[in-house]
């Protein structure tokens, strides 16, 4: 372990040594010059949008996982099924084609329902039934096999928009610009993480929901109703999860994978944060989304997302337990 | 509804060369998994390195197929290796992701535009395989018999594929009724009381995932060679989902499980397809319901669907014994 901990900045600064050298290869647009600190900005901006997002779908995931332990493979596919609800009810040729706001509160319920209903329907049986955590693990892989294939189905393969906020002219602020959409998707979400942290603190649900991620067994004894705390946990992630999905298909485009796309940055960043901890969470994915845009700056745009995961088998290599995680034993 | 081509199509599809490259990846992960209990969801990067490590050796760097399944050998090991060494000291979730990340990084790279002058890229490699097929001893001619029919080239790559699974499962088997074998298979059942009797189990842990994985390895350098072409976007992840849906249907923790549940998903995947695709033909499923360009999708849930039904009724799958495959995560 003591070479790990010695290897890991050693290769951080060896790639940092290279990411220029690489930026100046032939056929490459080279970097440095007075633009280069307000690109490093504009993508620190980018960064912290799409972490963002990130963070807003990745605090179901935690959450899950904390008071369940269970690694939720198909909540990505919560993801893609807001986004398509928003987009049925907003722009779908069929469809009542409603404003985006209401249509996004439709979504967010659907989810939330669809959330519940995975819950009800399939997990909470299953674990009265005694199956092992791996085989639900496996199930939740099957589920979200089928869910993003039946989306698939319904959607089809095009990625589409949303009626309104499509085009925008983007202010410039200082040496960054960002569309109105943009800036709002970043308010609406801090706001939205700002209420659940209040929630799982300020509440008798979230202190329970805090309770049985920390302790199941001693939660139940002390009469918080284990069952009710991971179905509101479902909803709420359910509910997150449809959000953030209308806010990275506004952001980008609604594809029918975007969900599948999105999960494993949702994954490295509650990792990065520490797993199980809806607050590492939060941190976590902004750091990924961060270090998503940033990679930009030095590396092609094709590797944003590689780069992400790399930060999550690096965190593995020296600190399993994530930023805000607990040293408990995890080996 | 043409059911002799349907059944003949679902034949000539469990036997062919894919489901015996299939067989053989998940060869490898019933090590892991049915044996040794750890949850590798990025056998697909094992396949993806085997498979470029022989694409690029020949195609790129002019050397031998020889040296290239060799290079794709070594490959793997490597990847093992550095996958291994951090992460079997952790709880098994985090073997799970890390490896499912592990998988996505390596095709995010090998399709990037920096790495497109060694692997081509988004457009991958093509014709590295002359040499094996060069070799190929079966004259030109169809064989078969009832309408399952091959050209001497399938027929040339399914015999060699398989034949490569038949020698590994025989290996396999005396390697997992070795005392070997039964250390993997307690570790499995419980770790903790195999560290206690002094064996270290991250070492055979670390043994398991390097030999898995170079079985791995060989399911895609076969793959690779038996189309003649390597593509990034192939090695998708949903490549280990099938693999668990096939590895759980034969029964995992079984020498012959991956076999039979590679024959069986390719057949059961090409009755569905055809099946599917001949009754919207006939109209017996409405257009609105389903349209013949849905089908590969409709399918493709039907697995997912099938995964979660296996899981919940059979878990130890065809072969398997129930008692056996009470796994849990540690």
């Amino acid at each position: 372990m003591r070479v790990h901990r010695l290897l890991v900045p050693a290769l951080v600064v060896l790639l940092l040594a290279l990411g220029p050298a690489e930026a100046m290869a032939p056929g490459t647009e080279a970097v440095p010059g007075p633009s280069g600190l307000s690109k490093a900005l504009q993508a620190l901006l980018n960064g912290v949008q799409f972490g963002s997002v990130i963070a807003i779908t990745a605090v179901g995931l935690s959450l899950v996982f904390g008071t369940t332990r269970l690694i939720n493979f198909a909540h990505g596919e919560l993801v893609t099924v807001g986004a398509v609800t928003a987009f049925f009810f907003n722009a779908s040729a069929g469809g009542p084609r409603w404003p985006l706001i209401l249509s996004t509160v439709l979504a967010v319920i659907a989810g939330a329902l669809l959330g519940g209903l995975i819950e009800l329907g399939l997990f909470r049986p299953l674990r009265a039934r005694g199956t092992s955590l791996i085989s639900l693990f496996i199930i939740t892989i099957g589920l979200s096999l089928l869910l993003r294939h039946l989306v698939l189905i319904l959607f089809g393969t095009s990625p589409r928009s949303y009626r309104e906020y499509d085009l925008q002219r983007a202010w410039n602020l200082g040496p960054v610009s960002i569309t109105p959409r943009d800036l709002t998707i970043i308010g609406l979400s801090v706001l939205v993480l700002l209420g659940v942290a209040l929630m799982l603190q300020k509440t008798r649900i979230g202190t329970a929901i805090r309770a049985v991620a920390s302790n199941r067994d001693l939660a139940e004894s002390s009469g918080i109703d284990v069952r009710r705390v991971v179905l509101v946990v479902w909803l709420l992630g359910g509910a997150l999860a449809a959000l953030g999905g209308v806010f990275f298909g506004l952001a980008e485009v609604i594809t029918w994978d975007m969900g599948f796309r999105l999960l494993l940055l949702m994954f490295a960043g509650i990792i990065l944060g520490g797993l199980g901890s809806a607050y590492g969470a939060m941190v976590g994915s902004f750091v990924i989304g961060i270090v998503a845009q940033v990679s930009t700056l030095w590396f092609p745009i094709d590797l944003q997302n590689a780069w992400a995961l790399l930060v999550l088998i690096v965190v593995l290599l020296i600190r399993p337990q994530g930023i805000l995680g607990r040293r408990e034993r995890v080996g | 509804m043409d059911w002799t081509t349907v059944f003949s199509d679902a034949i000539r599809a469990g036997l062919g060369p894919v489901a015996a490259c299939y067989a053989l990846a998940a060869i490898g992960l019933n090590l892991h998994f049915g044996y040794t209990g750890l949850l590798n969801f990025g056998q697909v990067a094992f396949m993806l390195v085997g498979a470029y490590g022989v694409a690029a050796s020949v195609s790129t760097f002019g050397l031998s197929l020889v040296a290239g399944v060799l290079i794709g050998l070594a490959c793997s090991v490597v990847l093992a290796l550095l996958l291994g060494l951090p992460a079997l000291r952790l709880r098994a979730e985090y073997l799970a992701i890390s490896t499912i990340a592990a998988g996505e990084i390596l095709r995010l790279f090998y399709r990037s535009s920096w790495a497109e002058p060694v692997t081509g890229g988004v457009f991958g490699l093509q014709r590295f395989a002359t040499a094996f097929y060069q070799a190929n001893p079966i004259p030109r001619d169809t064989y078969g018999f009832w309408l399952v029919q091959f050209n001497s080239r399938d027929l040339w790559a399914l015999a060699v594929a398989w034949a490569v699974v038949l020698v590994l499962c025989v290996v396999l088997a005396v390697l997992v009724r070795s005392p070997w074998g039964r250390v993997l298979r307690s570790i499995r059942e419980d770790e903790d009381a195999v560290r206690s009797l002094g064996k270290s189990v991250y070492s055979y842990k670390l043994q398991s995932l390097v030999l898995g994985g170079a079985i791995g390895a060989m399911g895609g350098m076969m793959l690779a060679i038996s189309t003649q072409s390597v593509n990034p976007d192939s090695y998708d992840p949903v490549v280990t989902f099938f693999l668990y849906t096939l590895l759980v249907l034969g029964g995992a923790g079984r020498v012959l499980g991956p076999v039979i549940g590679s024959i069986l998903f390719w057949a059961v995947l090409t009755i569905v397809d055809s099946t599917l695709r001949q009754a919207i033909t006939a109209g017996h499923i409405p257009e609105t319901l389903l349209t013949a360009p849905e089908v590969g999708a409709a399918r493709f849930a039907l697995v997912g669907l099938g995964l979660m039904l296996l899981m919940i009724f059979r878990p130890q799958g065809l072969l398997g014994s129930r008692r056996e495959m009470l796994l849990d995560a540690r």
